[in-house]
């Protein structure tokens, strides 16, 4: 049978198709979901071994990025989300998604009390950017980044800079290996802006709750999908392994042990 | 009960934007403030319990992780500032932000919340010591558009006592159904109602239109229904927006009597003459061109089950006033246009094209009244950003022209393409089912003053008095649920047909719809408000955002209304289609408008102009550059030539994971791509090439080069990117100054026979080149008039082309790609310097204009073609602004990779600037491995292709002619300059 992801959208989340392309692509079987409908029915949920929250603007990011579409379900089938987490599935949050799952407390997490500990801010830019940015792998045992070493993908957003409420949460999450991805620099140790593209402390570009089924990253790997999606495509360049669909196919290949 | 909420950064050190501001008001003022803190406010009225307000402070408002929050006027009262100014939207304007938060309020408090009674602010509180006059330029220049915001201003001292200022949420007001306008009066005085109420309706139009009153069959059917005699004011406005210049075209429908070199001809239409008559041609020769000017888009098959859609709009008048809005509700607005084509196609990605003048300009010189460029640059691009990003729609494809005429009135031309499979519910997806019966639904955002009068103001030029309603505020967020709402509807088939809602809004979208029936019946008390006050005829004028007109079967209303509620998207009941022949409005169940379908579509008089052309001799300069390297450096600086990457890189344009020819692309995606290629789903290799032409600089000289050039200029980048130079379509976008004589235009002749060659060369190109227009829009009064001053902008053709890619994976970079490959120029070169940006910059008047021989260019292209589907092309960019010197420059410095070449190759009389600077149309460098040559030259003809030289591995670029060498410069210096000339 095959891995069901079930993929929200509404409110102004955009990059819903192309997620569901690159679970395809991955071998799962995707279904595209309001946010309504699964308020309305969140017993759907247990048809279902993922839930990805994919970008966009939901809300237009007013107030803050992710907070409403967040508190619709924090006020609405919270439990229920917590019980999905729980019972050994799986969640990925891109860009707007991840910022809605950091705002739930759904990432880090460290102290398994699902608040709000960290959080993603507004570019030290001051602005908007889509550029391409490498990120290394800081936690290869974990589900959702096995056997990847780096990729190169998209960011697109004016608020992604990775903060945490205190000093403490940030020891906790480097100490329970909660840090998944970084940017980085391939020429230097220094990853300075452009290649830091937003200020996140200690180049923080992905993250993951303590036992790894939950995934939050402002890089976009399903817009690295198929070699012409690299910016350098054109030079007959090496593609192997920097793509973002080893992700999905992680994801999928986590049910089928 | 007046609430307030204050969030504020816990390290103010850390704000991007402040800082941002900071830069914006020592560059634009030349002032220098110590420190700026941004304070975000939330006010809202009603009875919010203490508990709920700290609830609505810790799980709404505040990010706790940065952030604190207030109550009350916590910052102005209790913190250290030297001054401080607060922004807030004026009373009736969208505030987006104050719109979520009621929702936001709602989620939380599980009870309802009033949008009105929310009302976002932003506070800035500053440190530095700046007089009191500059602290109004920094309010009223940098931080507030007073056309849309209001502003205050606090000093410490003075509002530490008490703050005397109120937030304005609306009241109700008593509305009188209708007024009655008597047209029986004297001609000034008819002129003196079109004029005073914004109708843009000249004297002949006012007298056709009285005289339908005084039609006595009209007056017996008027009495029948309780009407009066003369026009209600509805139904006078009604008239102006459907005979708007805007909307009816009626300078390219006109009889124009033309005049060159003593010849004359009477040309009956220039749109069905040049632009309709070149489309059919070419429609009988392909079997693609499923709809082109009937709809909101014109729709072209992409393969066997899916179509594509494409339109250009352009939103110069509004952006003149508001540069944000403006370009915001361009995009938004021609996203639409999209939404809106046959039974609904889905927006996939967005092109913008802005000219403006020199952002450089100093203030002195930038005329009463008018934005500084540089301030219209920002908001427009800052439009163009949150309007396309808070979509989802990529912005995939672009270009700035500058020039001075554009201080007169900027251009913002907006485009979309969208895709629609080729049958919907069994029935072809590019038309409309609207039957008689079906309800007229409107769909999306609310209705308020914003925007009465845009179709009629944007028929005329800019001047002090130009009305500030006519200006709109987009939110892209209610409209995206709108787009996936009517998405999803139409595949549920839940509606029979659908228009949008832009120009003179309802007037507009219901009286085209009606013409499917031949009669509407609107009730306009059941329109949904933003507030109330609103008269019944600013109701059905208003240019209010995100909304469409859709037609639904009565027997699917139930069902659509609820899909409606379920995806958070306001859909109304608001009347019906009717065979009846009448457009009628009532209001509270009193007939207040019912004019006839026929009149008001067919009624108005054609215009009769007169156009005469005088040639404008050209004549070669002799000129000699001493320092040619230091030339090359400031053509890279030059606006029009400059790296706009800074910009661009603030657009999403990935979204949706289809742009594989992105704007900026080679070793360190940086260099400048000639246009975009999209790969449209993931299983199959077919793409699509978006590129655009534009040179108004050539229309000093001749608009017929103009346009040949722009056209051109766009299919050869089609070329340079692979795509199937049989499959390109067009789309034409004229932005013209006034071209009909009269008092203030006293050139309107020339102007006039500018459009006609302008119009000529567009007929003669796309025949040439089998690229038809599938859809166009005018533009035609971008002049600025104050106190007897005139500025007219350089007549301007956009040309934009999209095409089909057969393999993406084929498609070809502009960029070097490694040593030792072959470097090739196709295309002849000319002295062609007229209006070229090295001449420009020289100073030099004269020269001969670019000239486009289309039957040479397109051999070539079809040749190129050919040569990519072989794969033997490494590289190809085309050559526009600037000439080969650009060019090779460019390639060379995005693939990081040298070259070594000898001008010394190129014949005929042509002197060293020429081979550098000249912009002769229809040129592409290419470059291909040593191996291909051959091969490459089989195609093309030994004399076909031009031999520069080779590319080397170092970071050099060497020139040499006649056995001198003229340039030889480090790259990465000279991308330095190009790359950060264009940053502010």
């Amino acid at each position: 049978m095959k891995v069901k992801i079930l993929i929200l959208t509404g409110y102004g989340i955009n990059a819903e198709k192309e997620l569901a392309w690159a679970f395809e692509l991955a071998g799962g079987e995707t279904n595209i979901v309001h946010l309504e409908d699964l308020i309305s029915n969140a017993a759907m949920l247990k048809d279902y071994q993922i839930l990805a929250f994919p970008g966009g603007f939901s809300f237009g990011d007013h107030i803050a990025s992710g907070k409403i579409f967040g508190n619709k379900i924090k006020y609405t089938i919270f439990s229920e989300l917590i019980r999905f987490i729980e019972s050994d599935n799986l969640i990925i949050g891109i860009c707007n998604g991840f910022q809605i799952i950091t705002k739930l407390g759904l990432v880090p997490n460290a102290a398994d009390k699902f608040e709000q500990t960290a959080s993603l801010i507004g570019n030290d830019s001051g602005h908007f950017e889509n550029r391409w940015v490498w990120v290394k792998n800081l936690n290869k045992n974990s589900i959702w980044l096995k056997d990847i070493d780096k990729l190169y993908l998209p960011v697109r957003h004016g608020e992604g800079k990775f903060i945490v409420k205190n000093d403490n949460i940030l020891k906790d999450i480097q100490n329970n290996g909660q840090i998944a991805l970084q940017y980085f620099n391939p020429d230097s140790d220094k990853a300075e802006y452009p290649f830091n593209p937003n200020g996140s402390v200690l180049d923080i570009a992905g993250i993951t709750n303590k036992k790894g089924n939950v995934f939050g990253l402002m890089p976009h790997p399903e817009a690295y999908i198929f070699l012409q999606n690299n910016p350098n495509w054109s030079e007959n360049i090496d593609n192997s392994g920097f793509t973002g669909l080893k992700i999905f196919q992680n994801g999928v290949d986590y049910f089928k042990k | 009960m007046f609430n307030r909420v204050e969030i504020c950064g816990k390290s103010a050190s850390e704000d991007g934007k402040a800082r941002g501001i900071e830069l914006i008001i020592e560059e634009d003022l030349g002032l220098k403030v110590d420190d700026i803190r941004i304070v975000e406010a939330y006010n809202f009225q009603g009875n919010f319990s203490n508990d709920e307000i700290l609830t609505l402070r810790n799980s709404l408002f505040c990010d706790k992780v940065y952030q604190n929050s207030f109550v009350g006027f916590h910052h102005l009262t209790e913190e250290e500032y030297d001054f401080a100014i607060e922004v807030a939207y004026k009373t009736g304007v969208t505030d987006n932000v104050g719109k979520t938060a009621s929702k936001g309020m709602e989620y939380i408090l599980k009870r309802d919340v009033k949008e009105n009674d929310v009302k976002s602010s932003t506070l800035y509180l500053f440190r530095g010591n700046i007089k009191k006059n500059d602290i109004e330029l920094i309010a009223s220049k940098v931080l507030c558009n007073t056309l849309i915001e209001d502003y205050y201003i606090f000093y410490r001292t003075d509002a530490k006592k008490s703050i005397d200022y109120k937030f304005n949420f609306e009241t109700a007001e008593k509305i009188k159904p209708y007024e009655v306008v008597n047209l029986e009066v004297s001609d000034e005085e008819l002129m003196k109602i079109s004029r005073e109420g914004i109708l843009s309706l000249s004297l002949e139009e006012m007298t056709t239109i009285r005289d339908y009153y005084r039609d006595e069959k009209i007056k017996s059917e008027r009495k029948a229904k309780d009407l009066p005699d003369n026009p209600t004011d509805i139904e006078l406005e009604l008239f102006a927006q459907t005979w708007s210049e805007h909307c009816k075209h009626k300078i390219f429908a006109a009889e124009i009597t033309y005049e060159n070199c003593g010849e004359v001809k009477v040309i009956d239409s220039l749109f069905k003459t040049y632009i309709k008559k070149s489309a059919e041609i070419i429609k009988g020769k392909r079997d693609d061109l499923l709809s082109l000017f009937k709809d909101n888009s014109g729709v072209v098959k992409f393969n066997d089950e899916w179509a594509y859609c494409v339109k250009v709009e352009t939103h110069n008048s509004p952006s003149a006033l508001d540069p944000y809005g403006g370009a915001m509700t361009g995009i938004v607005g021609v996203n639409r246009d999209i939404l809106g084509t046959g039974i609904g196609a889905y927006p996939i990605f967005n092109t913008d094209v802005f000219c403006f003048g020199d952002p450089f300009i100093d203030n002195k010189e930038v005329p009463d009244g008018l934005l500084h460029p540089r301030r219209i640059f920002r908001g427009v691009h800052r439009g163009i950003k949150d309007g396309g990003n808070e979509s989802g729609i990529p912005t995939v494809n672009g270009s700035i022209s500058f020039d001075n005429s554009f201080l007169g009135k900027p251009l913002v031309f907006c485009g979309t393409g969208g895709l629609l499979p080729l049958k919907v519910n069994g029935k072809d997806s590019y038309e409309k089912y609207t039957k008689s019966g079906d309800l007229i639904v409107m769909v999306g955002g609310k209705i308020g003053k914003d925007g009465i009068h845009g179709a009629t103001f944007s028929s005329d030029h800019l001047s002090e008095k130009s009305p500030t309603s006519a200006v709109q505020i987009g939110d892209p967020i209610t409209q995206k649920k709108m787009v996936d709402f009517i998405i999803e509807a139409r595949d549920k088939d839940l509606y029979s047909g659908l228009t949008d809602n832009g120009a003179g809004g309802l007037a507009s979208s219901v009286g085209e719809m009606a013409t499917f029936t031949n009669g509407a019946v609107l009730y306009l008390e059941k329109c949904p408000l933003k507030y109330s006050g609103l008269k019944p005829w600013e109701i059905l004028l208003s240019e209010a955002q995100e909304r469409m007109t859709v037609s639904v079967p009565k027997d699917k209303i139930d069902d659509f209304l609820e899909l409606s509620k379920l995806r958070d998207v306001e859909s109304t009941a608001i009347g019906e289609f009717t065979e009846n022949g009448l457009f009628e409005c009532f209001y509270n169940g009193e007939r207040i408008s019912s004019v006839s379908m026929n009149f008001l579509h067919n009624g108005v008089p054609k215009y009769k102009l007169k156009a005469k052309w005088k040639n404008n001799e050209e004549k070669k300069v002799e000129f000699i550059d001493e320092d040619i390297a230091q030339s090359i450096k400031n053509l890279l600086k030059r606006p029009n030539i400059a790296s706009k990457e800074y910009w661009v890189r603030m657009y999403d344009h990935e979204v949706g994971a289809r742009t594989v020819v992105k704007p900026f692309m080679g070793k360190n995606n940086d260099g400048p791509s000639d246009g975009a290629v999209l790969k449209i789903f993931p299983n199959s290799n077919e793409g699509l090439v978006v590129t655009h032409g534009i040179v108004p600089r050539y229309s000093e000289y001749d608009t017929y080069c103009m346009a040949a050039n722009a056209v051109d200029e766009a299919v050869r980048q089609a070329a340079c990117l692979g795509a199937n130079p049989d499959k390109l379509v067009g789309l034409d976008n004229f932005c013209w100054a006034d071209p009909v004589e009269s008092a203030s235009t006293p050139d309107g002749k020339y102007k006039l026979a500018q459009l006609v060659r302008a119009c000529e060369a567009l007929y003669d190109l796309t025949i040439k080149y089998n690229c038809p227009c599938i859809s166009g829009k005018d533009s035609m009064k971008n002049d600025y008039l104050r106190d007897g001053k005139k500025i007219s902008i350089l007549q301007t053709l956009l040309f934009t082309v999209v095409g089909k890619v057969e393999d993406i994976r084929k498609s070809v970079t502009f960029y070097f790609k490694k040593p030792d490959s072959k470097i090739y120029l196709i295309g002849d070169t000319k002295s062609e310097l007229a209006a070229s940006e090295y001449y420009l910059m020289k100073n030099i008047k004269g020269g001969f204009v670019p000239k486009v021989d289309p039957d040479a260019a397109l051999a070539n292209y079809k040749k190129l073609y050919g040569a990519i589907t072989d794969g033997l092309i490494l590289s190809a960019h085309d050559l526009s602004d600037g000439g080969l010197s650009v060019a090779l420059i460019e390639a060379a410095f995005s693939g990081k990779v040298g070259c070594d070449v000898d001008l010394s190759v190129f014949g005929g009389n042509l002197s060293l600037t020429d081979i550098l600077f000249s912009e002769s149309p229809s040129r592409i460098l290419v470059s291909v491995n040593p191996e291909n040559e051959k091969k490459l030259l089989e195609i093309f003809g030994k004399n076909g292709v031009l031999y520069l030289g080779e590319t080397t591995s170092g970071d050099n670029i060497s020139v040499r002619y006649k056995d001198k060498i003229v340039l030889n410069e480090n790259l990465t210096a000279l991308k330095n300059i190009w790359k950060n000339a264009l940053i502010f």
